[in-house]
Formats: structure tokens, C-alpha cells, sequence
């Protein structure tokens, strides 16, 4: 497989670019940010990113989706990091979607898949703690009948308070499994938190709540899950960091002092030129591991760490330099691109931080 | 397409597989184990002539070259397989040239068909071993203030002055040189390409003797040496074209000599104690699987640039980005690999270090942000011909 896009795969960047440049611009997660949205992203607008195919591209054809691939997905996520368009892609088509592929039942499936691709937001809640920490679940689930009931309370659940239903981890004889449950079951309470990105963020918890079914394969299912979220988070990730080193390299022509554009001088010229070779890297780790995921590669874990690592330490690396090379104008709200080091704080710590991810990947090679 | 790919990558994986003798998949510990070819040279070992003369036979030597130059006529992206599982199987290099790295992409491009016929030929078959003569003494950073001049005079031309950072320049054959054919016009638009052969009278080398011991550079002095016209290599005055595109294929080696070491985490694990599967020293750890984690992602990008190189993107400069990026890792990775060894990596002059193979090797690396152009040029060069500030 090329480490380049395919036609195809060019083509959907290209009409998603066109499409998020027009309808979701900067200045529309502004005026969700300051109108005090009460879902926190807007429903008609993802409801036209369902049409477009964004919500069916990973579902295989059999169950109404496009079996586009994971590829795409990143390419779609990237140029939604370009114009920090805040809507339930990740939540819903990323993680959930995910989920239910790799342990949902043939004929659970249909029935999600069909919700899914319509734009029913869907919630993932793992994280009991401030740090993410994958084997740390106390969430149980119990036995009920034929079925099962959970117990617990998680934290920054993705658009859990807008989520119609939730994919959530529980303690089973002491395995983690994944439950889907639905959001107005008894037993639910959540608490909206903004975050500093403007998204949405939540406290969900479940008292003896009743789940509509458990997904098959255990931690398998939910590890690659998760890894398949990492990977699409640094693929989002990139797609911020491109956009946020372009302004600041335009304003590096732009922006004028001592007479001359401050591009000019070499002190700024060769940390731009660091950027861009870092950047350089993490288009190829990212673009892997999405093709690895396609592939089914078994050794998932190693790609997704690597993606999020490098995606994470370059994202803060570029956000940075671009506040201090805008200078104070940089440290303003009327200015944009603030509104990208905010993005790069959050993505960062969802799913692991590159401290995380990089420890996580001296472990599996065994040191 | 893909396919083919992998059923040529499953052909060369089981030839080198069967033809690597098993003596040339170890790494490599002694400078004397690379074999450079050229008129000055012997084989070290009998296993290093078998395995030159088989790839040799294989036209795997420079498999991408077009055959009547010696070449297999393979693809870049077949080109790529081969280095691929050669690096992963730990098999040398059969021949280490700056013929074909350097000298020979520079000739295929610029040079007559008689040129190319004699001089890419002697390369593939190891027969004449290249040097080169760009850096003077009052030209390092500044390449084209050089002042190498060369007087045309009848059939030939006669070329006076002093070349320093030769590399290998006592070793080698015939030298490939920068020298100045026009005073009167801007720098760059009065400078040559010549091949020079150093047996010419005239020509004479002085080792220079470097912080890590060894003498790997010479400078080239120059006095009244007469080169026959039909060794320069394209247009009079037009030698700084050669000379950039020369040097974009130099940075891409330097960027990615990264061939065939060991993982930094098996010498990690090796001189560290593991508690638990994990390394003692957290913050060794933490920087090891960032060098580690960051050279494999590296390698992921070379790839890519070849795969977009064959899809019909490409840039020039992008070579800046190899060198300065690959240098920068291997200078890590020296800095690392020393902090590992401790005591013993000091050592100088023992058995046991194969006369300081690791403290020469770090000291060498110093030089790798230097010489091709150092870290600074190469990120003017991004600076200046990606980012257009």
C-alpha cells in the first residue's frame, strides 16, 4: 500500500474542505461559543454531514454504509481540525460507530448502524479520572435477568449530554466489556461541562441502569476502539496543526516591524522551518495508522500511540510558536488563532497525552 | 500495481535471504568492514567478495539505474523495496559509493552519453572510487565563493587551488570539483563541474585528523593540474546547477545513513536493568522511545516522499528537511547510545571497544550538522525555497 491517497480519498478530502471552509468556518464555532448553544453544536449541520456520507464511511455496505474506510474518516477529521468544526463526529462515527463494528451482533448492527448513519449522536464514556487510564474501570455491570445493569460514574464523555445513547465500559467478572445503553434510561444523570475548546464535555453516571446490550470480544473490542479513536484524533489533530502553521507562516509575511516583514528574519525562520519538518512527520504516521487500521493490522496499538505522541507533541509545538510568534495580537479573542491552542489542549488529553501514549509504546516493545 | 509490489518484495526478500552470506547481516563494528571498491582496494573478507560479486551479477548494486549504465532498470519504487528488506533483514550495504549516491544521479542527469557510458559503469563494477572536491578553505557555508580556478588552455583546462573536507580524498580515484571558470560575473554564474583524475601530476592530499582519531577528510591541494576538456560535465559556467543538485542527493544519504544499527532499545535493555518489563531510569527510557519512536517515523516519511516522487509531487528541498531531520536523530541517538554505556563507552583504546568504536562514532556524529550543509543552511534552505519567507 502507497503512503499516498488514493483518488478517491483525495476527492472526499477535497469536497470536505470545500464543504467545512463554507459551512463551518472558525467564526461558527465563535458564534456557538458566545451564543451559549444550548447542545453545543449544530444539529442541522450535522445532519448534513450525515448526508454527505461522513457518518456512513467506516459502516460496511451490507449495513447501508459506504465501507469507505478509515482513510477517509481521517482525511474528513482532518479538515474539520483545519476549521475546528465541533459537531459529533468523533463521538459518534469514530469511537461508537467503531464499537459496535468490531462486537455488535449481527442484528444489533442493523439497528445501530441505521441510527448511526442517520446522525443519532452517540456517546463513548470510558474515563472515570482526570487522566486517561484504560484499565482503570469501576463502572459494574451486574447480571439483571436476561440482561445486565451498570453502576458508576464517568467523566468527559464526549456530547454526553446531547447523546441519544451511550457505548460505555463496565467491570464484568473482571473484564472490561462495552455496553450500549440508552441515554433516557432509569438511573442516568449528566452533568454538561464546557470545556476550554467550547465543546461539549460531560459527568455521566449510571445507577443500576439498564443496558440494552453487551458488545462481543472484551477488552479486544474495546482497546481497538479505542486505538481506532487515537488515530483519528491525531488525524484531527493534524489537520489543526496544518491550519494553524499556515496562518502563522501568511503572518510571518504579513505582519511588519522595523521596516521589514518579520519572516525575514532568521530567528523566526528557522523555527518555522522546525515546524514544518515536524509536521512533515506527522502527516506520515497519521496517514499510516489509518491505513493500518484498514487493514486490520494486528499491531494497531503501536501505530495508534506512535500517531498520538507525534500528533500531540507537534500540535502543542505549533500552537505555541503560533501565539508567540503573532505576538500579543495572538493573546487576543478577536484573533483565530487562539481558538487553535485551545483545540490542541483538549484533543491532546482525550484518549492519552503523548506522556501516555509514549510510555505505552516503550512498554510494548518490551522496556 | 501493490501487487506486484509485494510479490517483488517477497522475490527480494527470499533471494537476499539466500544469497546474503550470513557473515554481512551482522552489524557493522569496524570501519574496515565497508567495502568502498576502487583501485586502491582489497576485500576484508572473503564473504564481502562473494557478496559484492553476487549483486553485482544481480545488477542490484545500483538497481535503478538504466542497464546500459550498469543499472538493474528497476523502478525507484522497486529501488525502495530492496533498501526496505535489506534493512530489515541487516544486510550491508555491497558497496559503499559516492558514485552512486552523489556522483551518479548528478551524471545521469547532466552528463554526455559517452560520460555517462565510461564513468556510471566504473562505478556499478567498483573499479573507481569518487570523491569530492566542493568546500575550500575560505568556502564552507559560502560554497559558491569558492576560488578553485581553472584556466582553459588548449585542450585542456589548468586548475590551481586548495579543496578541504575531501572525504576519503587519500582513498579515492578520481575527484568530482567545483573550480571557478569566470571571475568577472555574480559567484554562482562562474563556477564548473569537473572529474579529475588524482593520479594527474599535480594533484596531492593531506589527511586531517579529526576529534574522534580518525582521518576520514583530507585537503586536496591542486598545482598546475592539467585536466583534458572532456571532463567537464555540462556547460562552462554552469557547474552551480550540478552542484546543488549534487548536493540534494548527498543531503538525502547523509539524512538517511541510518542503515543497519542496532535498536537503541535492545542496547538500552542491554545495559540497563529492567524492573517489571521496564527500564530503571525513567527519563533514559522516556528519550529512547522518543528517538526510537521518532527514527521509525522518519523512515515512514522517506517512504512516503518516494511514493508521492512516483505519484509526480516533488520538491527539492525537501532534501534540506532529510538531512537536517535524519542528521538531527543520529546526533540524538550518539548522545544516547553514550549515556547508556557509561564507563565503557569512554573507552578509547581496548579490545573490548574495538578501539573505541562508540566514543569515535559519537564524536564523528558531531560532524553531521555540519558538513552537506549545516542544520542552519538547510533550515535557510526550507526557510527560503518551501515557506518563501
Amino acid at each position: 500500500m502507497s503512503l499516498v491517497l488514493t483518488e478517491e480519498q483525495q476527492m472526499l478530502k477535497i469536497a470536505a474542505k470545500e464543504f467545512l471552509i463554507e459551512k463551518a468556518p472558525i467564526a461558527f464555532l465563535r458564534k456557538l461559543r458566545d451564543t451559549e448553544d444550548e447542545m453545543g453544536y449544530d444539529p442541522e449541520l450535522w445532519l448534513e454531514m450525515a448526508a454527505m456520507g461522513w457518518t456512513s464511511l467506516t459502516i460496511p455496505e451490507e449495513y447501508g454504509g459506504l465501507g469507505f474506510g478509515y482513510v477517509g474518516l481521517g482525511e474528513v477529521l482532518e479538515e474539520t481540525g483545519r476549521t475546528l468544526t465541533c459537531s459529533p463526529l468523533i463521538s459518534t462515527s469514530l469511537l461508537c460507530a467503531s464499537a459496535i463494528q468490531l462486537g455488535g451482533s449481527l442484528g444489533y448492527k442493523h439497528q445501530f448502524f441505521q441510527e448511526l448513519i442517520k446522525g443519532i449522536v452517540y456517546a463513548f464514556a470510558t474515563d472515570e479520572q482526570s487522566h486517561h487510564d484504560p484499565d482503570y474501570v469501576e463502572t459494574k455491570a451486574e447480571k439483571a435477568g436476561s440482561g445486565f445493569v451498570l453502576t458508576g460514574t464517568k467523566t468527559f464523555v464526549l456530547d454526553g449530554h446531547v447523546a441519544a445513547k451511550y457505548v460505555v465500559s463496565a467491570k464484568f467478572e473482571e473484564r472490561i466489556h462495552l455496553f450500549v445503553v440508552d441515554a433516557d434510561a432509569v438511573g442516568i444523570q449528566k452533568e454538561r461541562i464546557i470545556m476550554m475548546d467550547s465543546r461539549n464535555s460531560s459527568d455521566v453516571s449510571f445507577e443500576k441502569t439498564p443496558a440494552i446490550c453487551m458488545l462481543s470480544g472484551a477488552e479486544e473490542t474495546y482497546h481497538r476502539t479505542l486505538d481506532i479513536g487515537r488515530i483519528g484524533l491525531a488525524s484531527e489533530m493534524l489537520g489543526a496543526t496544518l491550519e494553524a502553521f499556515q496562518r502563522t507562516v501568511a503572518y510571518l509575511k504579513e505582519r511588519r516591524q522595523f521596516g521589514v516583514s518579520i519572516g525575514s528574519f532568521q530567528a523566526l525562520q528557522h523555527r518555522a522551518s522546525k515546524m514544518f519538518c515536524e509536521i512533515e512527520m506527522v502527516k506520515s504516521i497519521v496517514l499510516k495508522a489509518l491505513q493500518m487500521i484498514d487493514r486490520e493490522d494486528e499491531n494497531l496499538a503501536i501505530w495508534a500511540s506512535m500517531a498520538k505522541v507525534k500528533a500531540g507533541e507537534v500540535i502543542k509545538l505549533v500552537t505555541n510558536e503560533a501565539i508567540q510568534i503573532y505576538g500579543g495580537i495572538g493573546m487576543t479573542d478577536d484573533e483565530e488563532i487562539g481558538f487553535f491552542i485551545k483545540r490542541a489542549r483538549a484533543a491532546q488529553v482525550t484518549l492519552g497525552d503523548y506522556n501516555f501514549h509514549l510510555d505505552r509504546y516503550a512498554k510494548l516493545h518490551g522496556y | 500495481m501493490d501487487q506486484d509490489l509485494n510479490l517483488f518484495r517477497e522475490e527480494a526478500s527470499a533471494w537476499l535471504e539466500k544469497y546474503c552470506p550470513k557473515s554481512m547481516r551482522v552489524p557493522i563494528l569496524d570501519q574496515k568492514e565497508f567495502y568502498w571498491g576502487g583501485r586502491k582496494s582489497t576485500f576484508d573478507s572473503k564473504d564481502q567478495q562473494i557478496w559484492f560479486e553476487r549483486m553485482l551479477e544481480k545488477r542490484w548494486i545500483a538497481p535503478h539505474w538504466p542497464v546500459k549504465y550498469g543499472g538493474g532498470g528497476l523502478s525507484l519504487k522497486e529501488n525502495r523495496v530492496i533498501e526496505e528488506e535489506m534493512e530489515r533483514l541487516g544486510c550491508r550495504k555491497p558497496l559503499l559509493s559516492f558514485g552512486i549516491t552523489m556522483l551518479g544521479p548528478a551524471l545521469l542527469e547532466f552528463a554526455t552519453e559517452p560520460q555517462r557510458i565510461k564513468y556510471l559503469n566504473e562505478i556499478v563494477a567498483g573499479k573507481i572510487r569518487w570523491c569530492q572536491g566542493y568546500s575550500e578553505p575560505n568556502a564552507g557555508s559560502d560554497l559558491a565563493g569558492l576560488q578553485t580556478k581553472a584556466e582553459e588552455n588548449g585542450d585542456y583546462y589548468l586548475v590551481n587551488g586548495t579543496k578541504v573536507w575531501t572525504s576519503y580524498g587519500d582513498k579515492a580515484d578520481w575527484i568530482f570539483a567545483l573550480v571557478r571558470t569566470n571571475f568577472e560575473v555574480k559567484k554562482q554564474e562562474g563556477i564548473s563541474f569537473l572529474l579529475i583524475d588524482m593520479n594527474t601530476p599535480g594533484v596531492s592530499t593531506r589527511p586531517i585528523k579529526l576529534i574522534s582519531g580518525i582521518s576520514p577528510f583530507t585537503e586536496t591541494f591542486f598545482d598546475n593540474v592539467q585536466v583534458p576538456k572532456d571532463q567537464l560535465v555540462g556547460d562552462l559556467n554552469a557547474g552551480w546547477t550540478i552542484a546543488k543538485y549534487l548536493l540534494t542527493h548527498e543531503r538525502q544519504m547523509i539524512g538517511s545513513m541510518a542503515n543497519n544499527r542496532r535498536k537503541l532499545s535492545d542496547i538500552a535493555k542491554e545495559q540497563l536493568c529492567l524492573k517489571n518489563g521496564i527500564l530503571m531510569n525513567p527519563i533514559l527510557r522516556t528519550e529512547v522511545a522518543r528517538n526510537e519512536m521518532d527514527t521509525e517515523i522518519f523512515n515512514l516519511t522517506v517512504t512516503r516522499a518516494v511514493d508521492e516522487a512516483r505519484a509526480g509531487h516533488h520538491s527539492g528541498a525537501v532534501s534540506s528537511m532529510f538531512k537536517y531531520y535524519g542528521t538531527e536523530l543520529n546526533i540524538q541517538r550518539q548522545e544516547l547510545n553514550m549515556a547508556l554505556r557509561g564507563s565503557r563507552g569512554l573507552e578509547w583504546e581496548s579490545e573490548a571497544s574495538s578501539q573505541g568504536f562508540e566514543a569515535r562514532t559519537f564524536l564523528r556524529s558531531k560532524g553531521n550538522s555540519i558538513e552537506g550543509g549545516t542544520h542552519e543552511i538547510q533550515l535557510n534552505i526550507i526557510a527560503k525555497q518551501i515557506l518563501k519567507l
